[in-house]
């Protein structure tokens, strides 16, 4: 049920996240534009940033309960079984959903290093600016190899969610019957495919130079 | 027909387990898995050799008291009970694996057979319904609608095997408790009792030392009786409602 | 529904007295045996007098009264949930792993009772009719009027619990008819009534695990019962000697009352539609310890089973009889056609024997009718499928005709569950190519005795369910066996054990007491003996050979000759397993094999004992048929002026003391006579 919670409001956060990123493809303003939206969402209401502080918390909040879940499930499993088969087949899994743990390490890593990129510490490998979210963002998918860390983590992000999205509504008792069960996996599919391929494009048109500065 | 098998020996609970391998040649192709078994034992205890544990007793896949994990899948290669899986499955030649279901909430007694002691103890925290002898009303007041009685018919075709807790790799018996939820949450004599049922059975299930369901979904895959995976989504959703109604 | 007519068939004779005592020497006659709990007045009457007579016991005192119950099929589990539920301290033994697996749960067509739902004409006392007419006119009317009467109440029960039998669309019960009766009184859950009955009985026994008032002991078994005198010269039982089977722990259980639910002891015949655990080793030492034995010799066979394959056969499946009502049933009329495929065997040369002899019911003929039919068509060299032991065993059971009659989806809809067993099993596709199918054993209706309070000779000994032999006489009708084991654990035994109950709680039985300390010796020599003979022949060599004499000379058929010469070769083999028998491994661990050596010696004693009944009984009558007494058109004749009584076995001790080979002596007939009031005697005829 935790992890439920916090992987939907992932699931949310990444889907806003997306909108924004494709922002790029209108171009330095637009995108730029929409990251001090970001920072001046809610004012007056909220102080400047504001609203980015309790998305943050929030997102920071279901990531402590979401790895501290992941962790408690990962080791209950481990007890469950201490004594491992020699043969085991695995029939009726399909291949995202023994990827969960290890893909979770992944994007945990990604995260890391995805702040560090562009949060906290604006790292600009190719040393440009780094106040500039656009500029940066285009020197860093510049860069073959940052991109392809992205496209990497994007398709992990992808089973992530492929497996993610279905065990949720599961999790929630939202697929009770044979039709809903073939409806939420069919979303969690579509949740997957929109997700990965909504992120890539950004790296991959930069790569491409198609989003220039 | 001839076979080479790998089976896992242990004497008992207390000493450490291994593989041994044993050859067969006379397997007919009609016999069922357990009674090439039954052959091999005649030959190891012709020869000295203490025959090998396992268990069964109704051999038609219906009490659920077989079950073993063979080349890596609950109950072998085909949707059904060991019992009921038959040599013909199996090629001249093949190497078969035969290990116990393994998982620490099912110790293994000796060799195949393990204990399943905990799936009565989560019937126990809250899997019937609670009408004493002689207390019931006439049959016919009760009325259920066809579908519910069936989805609940579906449900209730679990024999309690373990396959599904051997092949989940979570080590989580949920298909099993969910089935049961499911069975007794669709009729209308289980409603009054339906918040502790699934509270109850799911602690009584945690303390087990199962693992949590992460909706992988190799148990219903394993399930003799296909059980589908929407009784643990049933399950889940008691759970909140249960949780929601402040248990 | 067969025609009955009264007993004035010209070619029926009746033995002179002596004449017909095949089993003279092999036998002792006793004193007869009365029932002397039955009530007498009206019939539907007789019920609720001994509910009313039976003495309270106050709730109070009920925390101070111990029950075992051996046993957790629809008998013992149904006991002893409500047992528990009254306040008892009950204590629950099985073999299995776990409660829930005990063989009832494998029984698949239905459970009978009169609630007559359909309208069509149903009552308790048709039921009981029925029932009576079933078994032949071989079991005691009171017990059956008594069953049918209760019978209402388990439905209502079972449904109370969550039992999700069959229903139609408006939500009610759904039922259908079986077993060749012509009202639908058969309640259903699909092919699986057995499994949803014994999970509701199990679900409740579970909750009084929770509750505190049943333990459960499973991968138990009982090995003795300890009968201990009360000092007023009553040998009461109270207690079980168990062995648990994973430790192989020696166990003394002591309680105020034993309630036996072991089951049926099918397996006899090391072949048979029983779970392979199935045993008669609880009901045999208590026919040791004084139990008398009634009826052993009364087998049900059923005819619609999956043949054997091969040597290598462990048990044999049952596939649901309704499958006679559709599919037809034939030999190849020739025997070199027999190992043809058979869809190549035009019409003329096939043999459609059931109709052919029985024009009237032609493949509906009853269980035992069918089964001898396809007996004596294989022995004749007619038989189809694999050779095993130089006869084909097995005639064809063909749809050709009704799927081409209703089409195969009609089929499927009907027999689709049962066509893919089948398929699975056999690895032959039903649709395309006939079943074969051939008897097997499938129930005993013999068992121990027990008077209408289901107790024993021993006091304090009661035995519900397949285990005894009250309720089906010579015979049972199709879905009986669920509402008997459900009827006496739910309604029956909690009212009569609670008269006997009253006299308690008893004086305490010292663990070191001399008898005590005698059963639960005798069980560790007996465990030793098997472990320390170190012969060449493993124990499922003896249970197969066994089976093999049995089902040769005291299944379907029985002669004076056939059975005399299987007492002998009983006798031998009995000999030689004590000699020569290979058990390995210890006592004090999980040992399967010597698990099996125990029940192989109580079914080698057994089998002597079914014999010398079938031996004493020269008359046909229900599930046993003598060749000797058959009609002019072989129909089975029954004797009612000689036989109208349960034959009720005593067992003498060893004449020749300690040796194991010789464990059996004389055994003591008793003879209750049989008394109808309420139905009169008729000879059934089917053709
Ligand atoms: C294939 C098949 C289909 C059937 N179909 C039907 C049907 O449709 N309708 C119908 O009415 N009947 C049917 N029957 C018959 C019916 O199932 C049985 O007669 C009935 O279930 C017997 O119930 P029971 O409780 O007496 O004993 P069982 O269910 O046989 O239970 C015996 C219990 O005793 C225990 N036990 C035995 N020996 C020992 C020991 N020494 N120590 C400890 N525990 C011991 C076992 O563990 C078990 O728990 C069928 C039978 C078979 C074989
Ligand atoms: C190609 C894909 C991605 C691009 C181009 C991208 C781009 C960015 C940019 C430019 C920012 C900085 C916004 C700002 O601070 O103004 C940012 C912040 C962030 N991104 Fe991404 N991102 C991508 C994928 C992801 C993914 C897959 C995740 C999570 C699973 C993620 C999580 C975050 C988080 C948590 C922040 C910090 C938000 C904050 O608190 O300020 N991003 N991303
Ligand atoms: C931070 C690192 C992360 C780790 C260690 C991690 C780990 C896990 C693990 C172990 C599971 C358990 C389910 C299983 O094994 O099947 C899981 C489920 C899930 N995760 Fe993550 N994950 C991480 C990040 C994310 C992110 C960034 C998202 C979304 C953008 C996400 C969305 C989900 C969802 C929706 C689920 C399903 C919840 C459920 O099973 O009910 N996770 N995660
Ligand atoms: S759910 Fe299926 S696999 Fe699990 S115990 Fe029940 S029948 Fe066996
Ligand atoms: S395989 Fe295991 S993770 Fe859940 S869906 Fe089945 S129990
Ligand atoms: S032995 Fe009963 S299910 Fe296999």
């Amino acid at each position: 049920m935790l992890m439920a919670g916090s992987g939907l409001i992932f699931i949310g956060f990444v889907l806003l996240h997306m909108y924004g990123n494709l922002k790029a493809f209108a171009g330095h303003d637009a995108f730029d534009e929409y990251a001090h939206h970001l920072r001046t969402m809610g004012t007056p209401i909220l102080p400047e940033s504001g609203a980015l502080w309790i998305i943050r918390t929030v997102l920071v909040l279901s990531l402590v309960v979401h790895v501290y879940a992941a962790v408690t499930l990962w080791r209950r499993a481990r007890r469950a079984r201490t004594v491992r088969y020699q043969v085991k087949k695995h029939t009726g899994a399909i291949f995202a959903s023994r990827l969960m743990r290890w893909g979770g390490v992944t994007l945990l890593l990604f995260i890391i290093w995805h702040l560090l990129n562009f949060t906290i510490g604006k790292v600009n490998v190719q040393g440009g600016a780094t106040n500039d979210p656009y500029n940066l963002l285009v020197d860093t998918f510049d860069t073959w190899w940052l991109t392809l860390i992205y496209l990497l983590a994007m398709t992990m992000l992808g089973a992530h969610l492929h497996h993610g999205t279905w065990s949720a509504m599961q999790t929630l008792g939202l697929t009770g019957t044979e039709r809903a069960r073939v409806r939420s996996k069919r979303l969690a599919f579509a949740v997957a495919v929109v997700v990965t391929g909504g992120f890539s494009l950004v790296p991959i048109f930069v790569l491409a130079g198609v989003i220039t500065k | 027909m001839r076979v080479t098998l790998k089976i896992w020996r242990q004497p008992d609970a207390a000493t450490a387990g291994a593989m041994h391998t044993y050859e067969l040649d006379t397997v007919s192709p009609d016999m069922s898995f357990l009674e090439m078994l039954d052959v091999l034992n005649e030959q190891l205890n012709a020869a000295g050799e203490e025959p090998i544990a396992f268990d069964s007793d109704c051999r038609e896949g219906i009490c659920g008291m077989c079950g073993l994990m063979i080349n890596g899948e609950p109950h072998g290669p085909e949707v059904t009970t060991t019992c009921q899986l038959h040599m013909r499955s199996f090629k001249d030649g093949d190497e078969i694996t035969i290990e116990p279901w393994r998982s620490d909430a099912f110790p293994v007694v000796r060799d195949l057979c393990v204990d399943r002691g905990a799936f009565d103890r989560i019937i126990q925290s809250g899997g019937f319904i609670s009408v004493n002898t002689g207390s019931a009303p006439e049959a016919h007041s009760i009325q259920v609608p066809k579908e519910a009685a069936d989805r609940a018919f579906d449900a209730a075709t679990c024999i309690g095997c373990g396959a599904c807790v051997a092949a989940c790799p979570n080590g989580s018996a949920s298909l099993f408790m969910g089935a049961k939820i499911t069975h007794l949450g669709e009729l209308p004599q289980g409603q009054a009792e339906r918040d502790n049922r699934v509270v109850s059975m799911v602690s009584q299930h945690d303390h087990e030392g199962f693992g949590g369901c992460t909706n992988i979904g190799e148990c219903t895959a394993a399930c003799p009786k296909e059980i589908p995976l929407d009784v643990i989504s049933q399950m889940n959703r008691d759970l909140r409602k249960a949780l929601q109604h402040g248990h | 529904m067969p025609d009955t007519t009264t007993t004035s068939d010209p070619s029926y004779h009746v033995p002179a007295e002596g004449e017909s005592d095949d089993a003279a020497g092999y036998y002792v006659p006793g004193e007869p045996i009365v029932d002397t709990k039955a009530p007498g007045g009206p019939i539907d009457e007789r019920w609720s007098t001994r509910k009313f007579e039976a003495r309270l016991v106050n709730p109070a005192n009920r925390r101070k009264l111990s029950i075992i119950i051996v046993g957790t099929g629809l008998a013992g589990a149904s006991a002893a949930a409500t047992l528990g539920e009254a306040g008892y301290v009950v204590k629950s033994f099985c073999y299995q792993d776990s409660p829930r697996r005990a063989h009832s749960i494998a029984a698949q067509g239905g459970i009978n009772a009169a609630k007559n739902y359909k309208e069509d004409g149903d009552s308790v006392h048709r039921l009981f009719y029925d029932t009576v007419k079933g078994g032949d006119y071989r079991s005691r009317e009171s017990n059956v009027y008594r069953l049918a009467e209760v019978s209402t109440n388990i439905i209502d029960q079972c449904v109370a619990q969550g039992v999700p039998f069959a229903r139609e669309y408006g939500g009610l019960l759904d039922n259908r008819s079986f077993g060749g009766v012509q009202v639908s009184r058969t309640f259903y859950a699909r092919g699986q009534t057995g499994q949803q009955l014994l999970i509701g009985a199990y679900q409740a026994l579970e909750r009084q695990v929770q509750a505190g008032t049943v333990t459960t002991y499973t991968r138990h078994e009982m090995l003795e019962l300890i009968v201990v005198d009360d000092g007023e010269g009553k040998k009461r039982a109270r207690g079980i000697i168990a062995r648990d089977m994973v430790t192989g722990a020696i166990e003394t259980h002591l309680a105020d009352v034993v309630v036996l639910a072991s089951g049926g002891y099918g397996n006899v015949f090391y072949l048979s539609t029983n779970a392979m655990g199935s045993n008669v080793t609880a009901s045999w030492r208590a026919h040791r310890k004084g139990a008398y034995m009634a009826n052993p010799c009364y087998t049900q066979i059923h005819p619609t089973c999956i043949p054997v394959t091969g040597s290598h056969q462990s048990k044999l499946t049952l596939m649901s009889e309704s499958l006679r009502n559709d599919g037809r049933i034939w030999v190849p009329k020739k025997k070199e056609d027999c190992d043809k495929d058979p869809r190549s065997i035009p019409e003329e040369d096939r043999d459609y024997y059931l109709e052919r002899i029985y024009p009237s019911f032609g493949n509906l003929v009853p269980r035992d009718i069918a089964s001898r039919a396809a007996k004596y068509q294989c022995d004749d060299g007619r038989g189809v499928g694999p050779e095993v032991d130089g006869v084909r065993r097995g005639v064809y059971l063909d749809f050709a005709d009704a799927i081409a009659r209703l089409g195969r989806d009609a089929i499927e809809e009907k027999y689709g569950n049962l066509f893919d067993m089948y398929a699975r099993i056999t690895g032959e596709n039903p649709y395309e190519v006939p079943m074969r199918i051939y008897p097997a054993v499938h129930y005993v209706m013999g068992g121990l005795w027990v008077d209408y309070d289901l107790q024993s000779t021993i006091p304090g000994l009661f035995v519900t369910g397949e285990a005894n032999f009250s309720d089906h006489g010579a015979n049972r009708l199709g879905a009986s066996a669920l509402m008997q084991g459900l009827a006496d654990g739910y309604f029956v035994l909690p009212h009569t054990i609670r008269d006997y109950l009253a006299d308690g709680p008893f004086e305490k039985v010292a663990e070191d007491h001399p008898a005590v300390v005698e059963a639960r010796e005798s069980v560790q020599r007996r465990i030793e003996h098997y472990l320390t003979v170190n012969g060449t022949r493993s124990v499922d060599s003896y249970h197969r050979e066994l089976g093999n004499i049995m089902w040769e000379y005291c299944g379907m058929e029985r002669t004076e000759d056939g059975l005399k010469k299987a007492i002998d070769l009983i006798r031998t083999l009995r000999d030689d397993f004590h000699r020569n028998v290979k058990v390995l491994g210890s006592a004090d661990s999980l040992n399967q094999s010597l698990e099996k050596a125990g029940r192989v010696a109580d079914f080698l004693e057994l089998g002597e004992l079914m014999c010398i009944d079938a031996l004493n009984r020269r008359e046909s009558c229900g599930g046993h048929f003598r060749a000797e007494s058959q009609t002019e058109d072989g129909e089975a004749l029954r004797h009612d002026d000689l036989y109208a009584y349960v034959a009720a076995w005593e067992f003498t001790p060893e004449d020749a003391g300690e040796s194991w080979a010789t464990p059996m002596g004389t055994p003591v007939l008793h003879k209750e006579d049989l008394t109808y009031t309420a139905i009169e005697m008729k000879q059934r005829s089917y053709k």
